[in-house]
């Protein structure tokens, strides 16, 4: 039992509008409308996280995937000048195989995880117990076992951040097109006062 | 009115489901197609943290942050895969990714 009374009933309201607005980010017609819900959908979700104690996952689920890739996101499909209403013409064909294999998925996940067919019982060891919210807050107890016995997937995954920011650089960085006037800082360096200002002696009366 | 972890898992079933039917359903638009794979992910991490609330365990809440690291780096490279695609081709439509002919 994770939540009871008014705990409860946030947890309907947030967890209906995750739902609702999910179902509105694949069947709204312009990605703009999408990747709004979209941000609505995580926002519910980080109450979600917040309901059950993550706190500081559900901040980090609001900074950075509000702030960060839901406006990405945003930018790109502002960015490119595409013709979205054509893309929705066919886009039913493959409802009816979508619709069956969804189907088929939820009703089995249904089954096994909403009927309590399989025993969430209490395993026999916990690696990390949580410490009492009222002791330690959430984000100091992370931070105790990520920083210590976590470290090095800690790094890991700094370097991974570090990879894609990389990739993404070199993906999108384009070579100079012809044309384009740059800074060109060893020509700059290179310049002589010879090479860039004449003396011309000028006869009185005579002009140039 | 209690809610447990079957609630949680229940919520998290239902946004895996929608994200994949979302796949199906947008399959001419690339972007729409990465945002339902955010919500795939979404779902898994909403499991990490059900499990580590129902567990009392903070593993799970490690875990879904390293979640959160690859799906943001995810997110980050596929969007820079889909602007050059644009600049070369011209369109994000999925049935024109074609040039590898493979």
């Amino acid at each position: 039992m994770l939540l009871t009374g008014l705990g409860a009933a946030f947890f309907y309201l947030f967890a209906f509008v995750a739902i609702a607005s999910a179902v509105m980010v694949i069947s709204a017609r312009n990605p703009v409308h999408s990747v709004l819900y979209l941000i609505l959908t995580f926002f519910n979700a980080a109450a979600l996280f917040i309901l059950t104690g993550a706190e500081f996952l559900g901040m980090i689920l609001l900074v950075v995937y509000i702030g960060a890739v839901a406006v990405l996101f945003l930018f790109v499909v502002m960015m490119l000048d595409v013709d979205f209403a054509s893309m929705k013409r066919g886009a039913l064909d493959y409802a009816p195989i979508g619709a069956m294999v969804g189907i088929v998925l939820a009703s089995e996940l249904l089954i096994v995880l909403g009927a309590q067919f399989i025993g969430v019982g209490q395993p026999g060891s916990v690696a990390s117990p949580t410490p009492d919210p009222l002791v330690r807050t959430n984000t100091a107890a992370l931070g105790d076992i990520i920083y210590t016995d976590y470290v090095f997937f800690f790094q890991i995954a700094g370097l991974v951040l570090l990879v894609a920011m990389i990739g993404a650089i070199v993906l999108t960085l384009r070579p100079t097109r012809p044309g384009v006037k740059r800074q060109n800082m060893g020509q700059q360096v290179a310049r002589k006062v010879e090479d860039s200002i004449e003396i011309v002696e000028v006869e009185t009366g005579k002009g140039l | 009115m209690e809610i447990t972890i079957s609630h949680y898992l229940v919520v998290s079933a239902l946004l895996l489901v929608i994200g994949i039917f979302g796949i199906f359903l947008n399959k001419k638009n690339v972007i729409v197609i990465l945002m339902s794979v955010e919500l795939i992910l979404l779902a898994v991490n909403l499991n990490f943290v059900a499990f580590s609330a129902h567990l009392q365990d903070m593993v799970g809440q490690v875990f879904a942050l390293f979640v959160l690291t690859v799906a943001a780096a995810e997110a980050a490279i596929g969007l820079a895969i889909l602007v050059v695609f644009y600049r070369n081709r011209g369109s994000i439509a999925v049935e024109d990714v074609n040039m590898m002919k493979g």
